[in-house]
């Protein structure tokens, strides 16, 4: 379709951008969209190996206290989950979504031969291999590999960030970043390559299609993002923080009849070498309050049911704090779980057993890809296997 | 009909090289293809000069002794993103062209991360002097060096506690591949390897007393086996030679592999106990080599983009280290592979976000700032003292562009052809360019600013980012 330059020119770049999308994509903006009560999971990164053990924290553990003069977190300062268990003072919501009903924990959560690298180990985590294999995909890239069979459908799965994490790169259909949906997008503003754009073809395999193949579509994905970002906008109150702003725009992308099932975001870094009391608490407070807002828009919204959020971080950290109030790289971590549609609750294994440690660090009692394998068969109803390359029991907390 | 000799001449640049320099111009129209590759080959067998890693900016430690822990790994750092930019910069010098580009190959290839400056500068150094000379004395330099050794746990492997990262890697990645090796095989090479080491001054040691010197078995070789004999038992393997050729087809050639062509390769190449100089001459004096189905269809690497761009437009950057950031939002930082395996390369490089900054680049370089994308932490890089700019913050990419070659190898175009030949100058196409409706643009007002205009458009397509 010719486009007239000026008009084009005076309307401004997105206005007219449906008009520039090539055919091939067109089909794509129709049905397919998500009718409400559809499951949303959103994966929430903690970068850099969080430190589990002030986290979830086992309050009358004497080990505990011995191996952390400096940085343990007293019983009485601790959200009290349990007898044993308290959470971090800074992680109020948490607590409440715990008594309500509305929070699972897995201790223990690892692989075998755990890797303290923090790239190895976090390939490992979004790559779901094993930690002598290596993947050039992540499991979330291949659950849209296994989905989108039919169609391209990138919006499938979004991640809140400039840029792409491996997770969400599949062998051949990737998941999209996008920072802000309400930022116009001025790479593509050239009316001579949006002509260009407009005349892509979709059946050639050639690279130079592919390119323009791939930039039609993330333009097409970017509208159609942009479009439901605006379609029903939440105006619950959210933190001045970056994940609240972030999450503040998946609520609205999820109020919305958008066809995104994954969201993926992260938050860090946690990697607290030294004077770990003042960045975690800071990172908590951001974590805690924009999850609570989150989580208190879509509960007014009656979409808490259709979520689940969980956590994780590469690695968790040393049992025993360092010589700079800061702890070392560690192995096995905690997770939390957060639903409005729990088939289980609070703690579902035990705190970790601190008298029988691996090499210092807390032993691995649950395969996170038991985790991945609930949340691809339960919720997301998709075939694990294939995604994760041999089988993983499924766990019951949905 | 024939390419015409610049097409051919360019597709050797890219792939041998990091693309033409815009002052080349002429010579690529009139010079044979076989003498480009000649000069080629002839400037990279001049003497190998080591990288350093530029002193002065980097503090050193204090004397008396109480340099924090913190501000020491602040300074490696500091002395590993001076190594990365010293490395391009070098790149971009045209110097040595094909050694480079090889030895950027066996970066991906030898894929291993290190926190001390002073071992990533060691490897690079053995990679770049052996990257054109025989495989095995750059396997063994390689296996020798403190950074791969440390990256794949062989301080660990002892003799009682073999640790078989090393070995496993070795077979799998860096010589036989996957399905020619068993896990016994693993096993007994990990333990020929106990006792590979390095001291605190970053030397190779053997440690006799943490070798275990008792029998194995390797690949059907029996003995009591040493680190080099299994290396040798290595490099006798015709499946090493073909893995290699492989490998190199499908980052030099094309992502699609001839099986025939890589066979008829890898057996002058074995049959030359592993010439890397040869088996390159021999891909890049073919004919298939020029065929029209290889050309313009590899997606140049992060690294080639910026390279590439740099040539063409010579540069000053006020602030160099902007290439790091760029390098990390497109996905390859020099020195941080992704992982043991390197980087996967051809479309894992291209997401609708990489692309999406890919073809803002050059805008960015000609309007000198733009807005920051925040490259996500990598906590191996900032143990976790990053500080992402805020959203709506700007980055000034404070670039003096000598615009002059550019002009130059332009001057007897006709003004209305002005866009379809700075398309030929940037793209690597077999077909003529079409460019249609690029000039109808406003700033037409002088020849140099159409120049201007056409090109940072033309650099900011998907067809630039194929060579």
């Amino acid at each position: 379709m010719p486009i007239d330059r000026k008009d084009f020119l005076r309307t401004g770049s997105l206005a007219t951008a449906s008009l520039m999308i090539p055919r091939f994509l067109k089909a794509f903006e129709g049905p397919g969209a998500l009718p409400p009560g559809n499951r949303i999971v959103v994966v929430l990164q903690l970068s850099g190996g969080n430190d589990g053990l002030n986290t979830v924290i086992p309050i009358r553990n004497d080990i505990y206290y011995r191996e952390r003069r400096q940085l343990a977190i007293r019983r009485t300062d601790a959200l009290a989950l349990t007898q044993e268990a308290g959470l971090h003072p800074a992680l109020t919501a948490f607590r409440d979504l715990h008594d309500e009903g509305h929070l699972a924990v897995y201790n223990g959560v690892g692989y075998p031969n755990p890797d303290r690298s923090h790239f190895r180990s976090m390939d490992v985590w979004q790559s779901a291999s094993d930690a002598d294999t290596v993947l050039q995909s992540g499991w979330l890239g291949r659950y849209l590999d296994a989905r989108c069979a039919g169609g391209q459908r990138p919006t499938r799965a979004l991640e809140i960030d400039d840029t792409l994490s491996m997770a969400l790169r599949g062998e051949r259909i990737k998941g999209l970043a996008i920072a802000d949906p309400r930022r116009l997008n001025a790479s593509a503003n050239d009316p001579w390559l949006r002509n260009r754009i407009a005349h892509t073809t979709a059946d050639s395999d050639a690279p130079v299609d592919y390119l323009y193949q791939t930039l039609a579509q993330t333009l097409s994905c970017t509208e159609y993002i942009q479009r439901h970002s605006r379609q029903r906008p939440t105006n619950a109150p959210y933190p001045d923080t970056e994940l609240a702003r972030n999450l503040k725009t998946i609520a609205s992308l999820i109020h919305s009849d958008i066809d995104t099932q994954v969201y993926y975001l992260s938050l860090g870094s946690f990697d607290t070498h030294a004077n770990q009391d003042d960045r975690q608490r800071r990172l908590f407070e951001e974590l805690n309050g924009a999850v609570k807002a989150f989580t208190d828009d879509l509960k007014a919204n009656g979409r808490f049911q259709d979520l689940l959020l969980f956590t994780f971080s590469e690695f968790g950290r040393r049992v025993r704090q360092n010589g700079s109030n800061g702890t070392d790289h560690g192995k096995a971590n905690n997770m939390f779980l957060v639903s409005g549609a729990l088939r289980r609750q609070g703690l579902l294994n035990p705190m970790p057993d601190l008298t029988h440690l691996d090499d210092g660090d807390i032993p691995l009692a649950l395969d996170f890809r038991q985790v991945y394998a609930t949340v691809l068969e339960r919720w997301l109803d998709t075939p694990a296997d294939p995604i994760l390359g041999r089988p993983f029991a499924p766990l019951d907390f949905i | 009909m024939p390419l015409p000799l610049q097409t051919r001449n360019r597709h050797l640049l890219w792939r041998a090289g990091f693309g033409p320099a815009a002052g080349m111009a002429q010579a690529l129209a009139d010079s044979p293809t076989h003498h480009t590759l000649k000069a080629l080959e002839a400037d990279s067998r001049r003497p190998f000069l080591p990288l350093t890693i530029p002193t002065g900016t980097a503090q050193p430690d204090d004397p008396s002794g109480t340099t924090s822990p913190q501000d020491r790994q602040r300074r490696n750092r500091e002395r590993i993103r001076q190594l990365n930019i010293a490395w391009i910069d070098r790149m971009v010098s045209g110097e040595q062209m094909l050694r480079e580009k090889m030895a950027l190959f066996w970066h991906g290839h030898f894929a291993a991360r290190h926190n001390n400056p002073d071992f990533v500068e060691g490897l690079l150094n053995a990679i770049r002097e052996h990257a054109l000379g025989d495989f095995g004395t750059l396997l063994r330099k390689v296996c020798q060096s403190p950074a791969m050794l440390a990256f794949l746990n062989n301080q660990q492997n002892r003799k009682q506690r073999p640790n078989e990262n090393f070995a496993r890697e070795l077979m799998e990645l860096f010589t036989l591949g996957r399905g020619h090796y068993t896990e016994a095989d693993v096993r007994d090479a990990a333990r020929a390897f106990t006792g590979w080491q390095f001291d605190a001054q970053g030397s190779f040691r053997f440690r006799a007393e943490a070798h275990d010197d008792g029998p194995k078995t390797v690949l059907g070789v029996t003995g009591r086996l040493t680190g080099d004999d299994v290396i040798g038992i290595l490099l006798d393997r015709r499946e090493t030679a073909d893995a290699i050729t492989r490998k190199i087809w499908r980052h030099f050639v094309d992502e699609q592999v001839d099986e025939a062509a890589v066979q008829r390769l890898s057996r002058r190449f074995f049959a030359s106990r592993y010439d890397i100089a040869g088996l390159m001459h021999d891909i890049f004096a073919s004919e298939a080599f020029h065929e029209p189905r290889h050309i313009g269809r590899q997606i140049k690497s992060p690294v080639e983009l910026i390279v590439g761009i740099r040539r063409m437009l010579p540069m000053r950057i006020a602030q160099p280290e902007v290439q790091i950031l760029l390098q990390r939002i497109l996905g390859q930082v020099l020195f941080y592979p992704p992982n043991v395996a390197g980087w996967p390369g051809g479309r894992h490089w291209i997401d609708g976000a990489s692309l999406m900054y890919r073809l803002q680049i050059p805008q960015m370089v000609a309007q000198r700032d733009w807005p920051a994308p925040r490259a996500k932490d990598d906590d191996d890089q900032d143990m976790g003292t990053s500080r992402r700019p805020g959203r709506g913050s700007r980055i000034t990419l404070d670039t003096r562009i000598d615009w002059e070659p550019v002009y130059q190898s332009l001057t007897d175009v006709k003004r209305e052809r002005l866009p379809e030949a700075v398309a030929a100058l940037l793209w690597q196409t077999t077909t003529p360019p079409d460019v249609s409706g690029l000039d109808a643009r406003p700033d037409t007002s002088s020849r140099e600013a159409l120049i201007r205009s056409a090109l940072i458009r033309l650099m900011g397509s998907p067809e630039y980012q194929l060579c």
